[in-house]
């Protein structure tokens, strides 16, 4: 029998090397089948390549591509004894800790195999929306309490029934995959991994409204992402699960990649709508809402790709099964993504109500660097700086709110002692005035007053005054911006200014990170 | 990388037909164009505006709103540092100081040979192997100083 090995082909894995593996395996193992998987999210591990025994999958990493000389000669095919053996990933605390229901796949399956995804309880979903027929499929959606996961947090079911009850000739499925968030990669790693779960999630999502076409608007920055998913699209459209008559059950939907140009402001649902209209994305003023009026000025479900992607196992397995994950108001799981300066970085997917510090402590394990954690950006650019003495939030919609802070999208950036918070909150200005769409004047005007302000405090002017006026610019921002990007701001320069003070108490000295 | 093509207005027309009757067809469009020639030349915001029934305004305002378009050809090579938070804090600010110092440019130059431009990115969507660039298309990550001049060495 050929032995699979598994070598992910997720980007990241391949920025440290996977393909130079992939090649060297090729090279010196031709007996072995090569599947480019996704990543277990494991990045700590990468590249982490897996072969499977008798014994189940046994995982090996980090390995480079010097390495798999030694590990065929130490029996890498029959999973053998070498130190960079590190048994059945499953059992790996990391992986083990998580609940992986959106992303049950992703890591293990070969992205670009329909068989794979079938035989790991693909389509399921799908097949019970058609039988429960379009209404029903939907308000299993609003009954499972999913919310939008790309940041704002609005039920996805509610948006669904907005646009199934609009009437119009022509309704649309926007898929956001504009994953600009410094900190995310969840979006990515499912494009690349597991890509025929964000197709039936969007299948299912326009069977259940009524909309027979898709877009995805996905950034440029991810080569990988759209390779894979046009990929994908194409193996699914050839087995009829895209076209006239999606899976023989009587409705039509297709689905068209649209590629960004590197604007982070289109990650705005309406600005994404305009640049997919072939516009400046420039932010639209709601309403008219996109439900009602959104692409081409026809009903349209925007969501984002982690949204979408979990359609799937709740009309598979029922609302109630998802919704019995979570606390409060958040139901189901959230994979957030633990990165920057942190020891064990990756996507855990996990139920809503772990702590912060739970999640960067024990998960996590602390920082790359060894040395203390200071802060954490939990949400983004946008998303505001948590010190450790708020690690007992639970990472939760309304926890956080009430914390002055976000979710988000679920990055958790983690920050050793060395940060600077003054200059993390100069770059939070500085990254509105660059990303700004102009098309309001608190976030276009107000960001670049913004830098000025921040940087005369850190060179000592006026410092009192100088912070009272950053406050001051900081709440016309949140309560005079069209959109996030201004609104959302003040939240990394506030939390930066009233959490960690003594960074913004004027000239310093500052000492040299050794 | 594929060397950018001259500018040609036959060769424009025939992206142009490609995609002009397609919904909100300008983005795909000057991605096309930038693929081939490299940027997004004056000479093709006339041509464009007409086929999509747009004026040149609008044309130029879309070209100039996006990052990714270029109203001049890049470098031989593009080296894309990411500058977010997340490779912020594994140090990516000192790194692309080195590459700066050691090119002779700042962040968004050319060298004066034109073999490398060097321009930052915020976010690969490789944050939990930081410091991430992109070099001509291709991901690298955990950069240190001594990766990216090797990086640097093996470009023509």
């Amino acid at each position: 029998m050929t032995v699979r090995v598994f070598v992910p082909g997720d980007a990241a894995a391949v920025a440290v090397g996977a393909d130079a593996v992939a090649a060297a395996l090729t090279r010196h193992a031709p007996e072995a089948r090569l599947v480019r998987s996704g990543s277990r999210g494991l990045f700590w591990l990468e590249p982490l390549i897996e072969v499977e025994t008798p014994q189940g999958r046994i995982g090996f990493g980090p390995v480079a591509a010097e390495d798999v000389p030694g590990l065929l000669a130490a029996g890498l095919l029959d999973g053998g004894a070498h130190p960079l053996r590190l048994g059945r990933p499953e059992e790996l605390p990391f992986l083990k800790r998580q609940t992986r229901l959106t992303f049950a796949r992703c890591g293990i399956v070969d992205p670009r195999s329909l068989d794979d995804y079938r035989a790991h309880g693909g389509w399921k979903g799908l097949e019970r929306a058609i039988a429960l027929g379009p209404a029903t499929a939907l308000e299993e959606v609003v009954q499972s309490g999913l919310r939008g996961r790309g940041g704002a947090g609005f039920p996805t079911g509610i948006k669904w029934r907005t646009v199934a009850q609009t009437q119009a000739a022509q309704k649309y499925i926007v898929c956001n995959a504009d994953e600009g968030d410094s900190g995310t990669f969840s979006d990515r790693m499912v494009m690349e991994g597991d890509p025929f779960v964000l197709i039936e999630g969007m299948v299912i999502a326009g069977f259940a409204v009524g909309a027979t076409k898709g877009y995805v608007y996905v950034r440029s920055e991810y080569p990988h992402a759209i390779a894979t998913f046009g990929d994908a699209l194409t193996i699914a459209r050839a087995a009829g699960y895209l076209g006239a008559n999606v899976a023989d059950g009587g409705f039509a939907f297709d689905i068209e990649v649209r590629v960004g140009a590197g604007a982070y402001v289109c990650g705005e649902e309406t600005a994404l709508l305009d640049s997919l209209e072939g516009k400046r994305g420039q932010v639209r003023a709601k309403p008219p809402l996109p439900a009602h009026q959104g692409l081409f000025g026809q009903p349209t479900v925007i969501n984002n790709v982690i949204s979408l992607a979990t359609v799937p196992t709740i009309l598979a397995d029922g609302a109630a099964r998802y919704r019995d994950f979570g606390m409060g108001r958040s139901r189901g799981t959230m994979p957030i993504q633990l990165a920057g300066n942190v020891r064990h970085g990756g996507l855990f997917e996990t139920a809503f109500g772990m702590t912060l510090g739970e999640l960067v402590d024990d998960i996590g394990g602390g920082t790359a660097s060894g040395r203390p954690v200071r802060a954490v950006q939990v949400g983004g650019p946008l998303g505001a700086y948590f010190p450790r003495a708020l690690f007992d939030t639970p990472f939760d919609y309304e926890a956080f709110t009430a914390k002055d802070g976000l979710i988000g999208h679920g990055g958790i950036v983690v920050f050793d002692d060395t940060v600077d918070m003054a200059e993390q909150a100069r770059f939070a200005m500085e990254f509105c005035a660059i990303e700004s769409c102009g098309k309001c004047t608190p976030c276009r005007i107000g960001s670049t007053r913004g830098v000025e302000v921040v940087e005369r405090i850190m060179r000592g002017e006026n410092v009192a005054a100088s912070r009272a006026l950053l406050t001051d610019l900081c709440n016309t921002l949140k309560f005079g911006s069209l959109c996030a990007l201004g609104g959302f701001t003040p939240y990394p320069v506030m939390s930066a200014l009233t959490h960690f003070p003594e960074d913004f108490a004027g000239p310093r000295l500052r000492v040299a990170a050794e | 990388m594929r060397a950018p093509e001259p500018w040609n207005p036959d060769r424009a027309a025939e992206v142009i037909a490609r995609h002009k009757d397609a919904p909100g067809a300008l983005l795909p469009l000057l991605h096309e164009l930038q693929g081939v020639f490299g940027c997004i030349p004056d000479e093709a915001v006339r041509p464009v505006a007409e086929a999509l029934n747009l004026s040149r305004a609008e044309v130029h305002g879309v070209v100039s709103f996006y990052h990714d378009f270029r109203r001049d050809p890049a470098g031989r090579h593009v080296l894309k540092l990411c500058q977010a938070e997340a490779c912020q804090s594994m140090g990516c600010r000192s790194l692309a100081a080195e590459v700066e110092q050691r090119l002779g440019v700042r962040l968004g130059e050319t060298t004066a040979d034109g073999r490398v431009t060097v321009e930052a990115v915020y976010c690969l969507g490789l944050c939990a192997t930081a410091p991430s660039a992109m070099l001509d298309g291709q991901v690298v990550g955990r950069l240190t100083p001594a990766r990216v001049e090797a990086l640097l060495e093996t470009l023509p």
